[in-house]
């Protein structure tokens, strides 16, 4: 089958949809004739004008504000943010007005929105720029949040988005977009609310999220070799999230290790943890545990900022843990 | 004041006269409803700015897409939700026109083109905006609407909605009812520029002051706006220049911000009192039309008291409804 990056894939699935639904037009800085920073947008300019590419000022604020009125009224804005951490400046139409418009309006009104940016810590890209936020996202009612990390769920996942009428976060982790994957040449959607199980395994179940889904399978090839067996769940959606998925995992391996990039206070890791606690109490022989970043803005000088995430020998350790309690 | 124009029909005018009276009779009620507790939650009247609403909504059509304040009471009545649905809303029933999800700050009733009161300042224009952006986008001659206060202008919202809107001619109209206070701040205290029209001109539109009290100088005004934004024209800001003779919320001070006299003075140039003098000095209408539909208005609005009154309760069971879009495509 053909590899293509991540953002291939969501540019395909961006133009598909684009030529599919003439109601969906894209907002960002860059996002127009320039193709988007990240090549969110490249070549749309040319094929769909400047009225559904639209660059914008940075105005976040103004600009999600508008897509928030323009999608009670009949169009699809997607809302390219760059980095994600611009979105903190849109909080309030977000929270309080588009995520709470269809429930206000008692149904009458839809709030077909995707909104998309870079996440995460790497690159040296300093506090303004390594921001997470999905867990804030998923704790509030009326939002969906993606966290997609193959190129393959990308795709499935942004089309999914483009068809949904509910707010979506769709967000990428920047080490991840340029990783390349095998997406297929057909059309397929991926629903939102199934978790993949990226290997099967039965002494341990791994929950990871964004870039610690590739690091924990790195690490559980080594530990193959020991014999030791690691199951490991990309949950994929945070926001619905597939605790049944994990659930059955945790029947058959009896553990459950959460590792998150991202805070673990209040974190979806604390959700998951307790929603499992909750519900499978009796088919766990340990603990549940988390491994998580620290409670820390991100550093910029490279030992500082990777010593904010987990690292490899942080994950075997943490699964070594686990399964010795 | 000049008379009247003679262009405007006697329906036009006695339609402005009975939107203007259904606003106030309504308000009037519903702050007694207030006082006996049969409204549970917050309460902002629109008492002496009738004219804004119902000099713009007159020339809009249903699918035209109006965003509104905490104030928004009058915005909905003019734009066409029922007494019965905004005074039910109000009592929290079922039949309310946001079915007793929203209460007086959250009307919604998208049916008619209402899209929404909010309890939060500035949204609106940003959200009017994007309703513009839409209706260009769809090839339509729809247009949005925002009422926004004095509050608004020093808001954000302001700045980056008209700063849109502006840049991309899209049609919107902007609709600032310049009451003179933000809850109990007087705008003269919140900016050093005491206009808000004025301001359109650092965005490249055009901004024009009125009298807010005027509902023929609001109607005149809006329809050669909304005409403009409807032809591809572009945005306009209006100011009308008005004032609540109510307190900010009902069980808030009448006074103590404001003087007992500057209170009277606007009381004397009441927009209704006004038009009716206008209308029978220049006999333009009778003081039997004008009687006639003061008993029907009467009627009307004890009619929406008895419904509400008599509606049901929401179900709790659907309390959890409708936070996400039934039966959306990414439900697994």
């Amino acid at each position: 089958m053909r590899e293509i990056t991540f953002m291939e894939a969501t540019l395909e699935a961006l133009s598909e949809e684009m030529a599919r639904d003439e109601t969906i037009f894209v907002v960002g800085q860059g996002s127009g004739a320039r193709g988007g920073n990240f090549n969110t947008t490249t070549g749309l300019y040319d094929i769909y004008g400047p009225e559904r590419l639209r660059d914008v000022p940075i105005t976040e604020r103004g600009f999600v504000g508008m897509c928030t009125g323009a999608a009670m009224t009949g169009t699809r804005p997607v809302v390219d943010f760059m980095f994600l951490d611009f979105i903190l400046d849109a909080m309030g139409e977000m929270v309080n007005q588009m995520a709470k418009m269809q429930y206000m309006s008692s149904g009458r009104l839809k709030m077909p929105i995707l909104l998309r940016g870079c996440i995460g810590v790497g690159g040296a890209a300093a506090t303004h720029h390594s921001g997470n936020y999905y867990s804030m996202f998923a704790h509030l009612p009326g939002f969906k949040v993606v966290v997609p990390t193959t190129a393959y769920d990308a795709k499935g996942l942004f089309k999914t988005a483009l068809r949904s009428d509910d707010p979506v976060l769709f967000l990428e982790h920047k080490s991840l977009i340029n990783g390349r994957g095998e997406v297929p040449e057909e059309e397929y959607l991926i629903p939102f609310g199934q978790a993949s199980i990226c290997r099967r395994g039965k002494d341990l179940t791994v929950v990871a999220l964004t870039t610690m889904v590739g690091k924990t399978l790195t690490v559980c090839e080594k530990l193959a070799q020991e014999g030791i067996s690691v199951e490991v769940i990309d949950p994929r959606t945070v926001a619905p999230l597939d605790v049944d998925t994990i659930l059955e995992s945790v029947q058959r391996t009896g553990r459950l290790l959460v590792i998150d990039e991202t805070f673990a206070i209040c974190g979806i890791g604390a959700e998951i943890a307790a929603q499992v606690v909750d519900r499978g109490f009796d088919d766990l022989d340990a603990p549940v545990r988390r491994l998580n970043g620290l409670h820390v803005p991100t550093p910029y000088s490279a030992p500082l900022e990777a010593s904010v995430v987990p690292q490899l020998p942080d994950i075997e350790q943490a699964i070594r843990d686990l399964l010795a309690e | 004041m000049d008379p009247i124009p003679a262009n405007l029909s006697k329906d036009t005018l006695l339609a402005l006269y009975r939107q203007m009276l259904t606003i106030r009779r309504c308000e009037e009620q519903l702050a007694r409803c207030y006082q006996s507790g049969l409204i549970p939650g917050a309460c902002h009247t629109y008492v002496g700015e009738e004219a804004i609403a119902t000099g713009v909504c007159a020339h809009l059509n249903n699918d035209d897409a109006v965003f509104s304040t905490h104030r928004g009471h009058g915005h909905a009545l003019a734009k066409g939700v029922t007494p019965r649905q905004v005074t039910a809303e109000l009592f929290g029933k079922a039949t309310g026109c946001s079915q007793g999800r929203g209460g007086s700050m959250h009307l919604f009733a998208p049916e008619v083109g209402m899209m929404g009161t909010s309890g939060i300042v500035g949204p609106c224009i940003l959200q009017a905006t994007g309703a513009g952006y839409s209706f260009k986008l769809l090839k339509t001659d729809r247009i949005g609407v925002a009422f926004f206060g004095d509050g608004a202008v020093s808001n954000g919202a302001f700045h980056e909605g008209i700063n849109l809107a502006a840049n991309w001619d899209l049609p919107t109209l902007f609709v600032c009812e310049n009451n003179l206070y933000a809850t109990e701040v007087a705008f003269a205290d919140a900016t050093g520029n005491p206009e808000v029209a004025n301001r359109a001109a650092a965005y490249n539109l055009p901004g024009v002051a009125i009298d807010g009290n005027d509902v023929i100088a609001v109607y005149e005004t809006a329809g050669a706006a909304i005409e403009r934004a409807r032809s591809g024209g572009g945005p306009t800001l209006i100011e009308c220049k008005t004032y609540r003779t109510r307190p900010h919320a009902e069980g808030m001070r009448d006074g103590g911000y404001r003087s007992a006299e500057e209170i009277q003075s606007w009381k004397d140039r009441d927009p209704i009192t006004t038009l009716a003098t206008r209308l029978v000095d220049e006999e333009r209408a009778s003081a039997a039309d004008l009687a006639a539909i003061d008993a029907e208005i009467v009627e009307l609005v004890a009619d929406a008291e008895r419904f509400a009154h008599d509606s049901p309760w929401p179900e709790t069971a659907t309390v959890a409804d409708h936070v996400f879009s039934a039966g959306d495509a990414s439900h697994a």
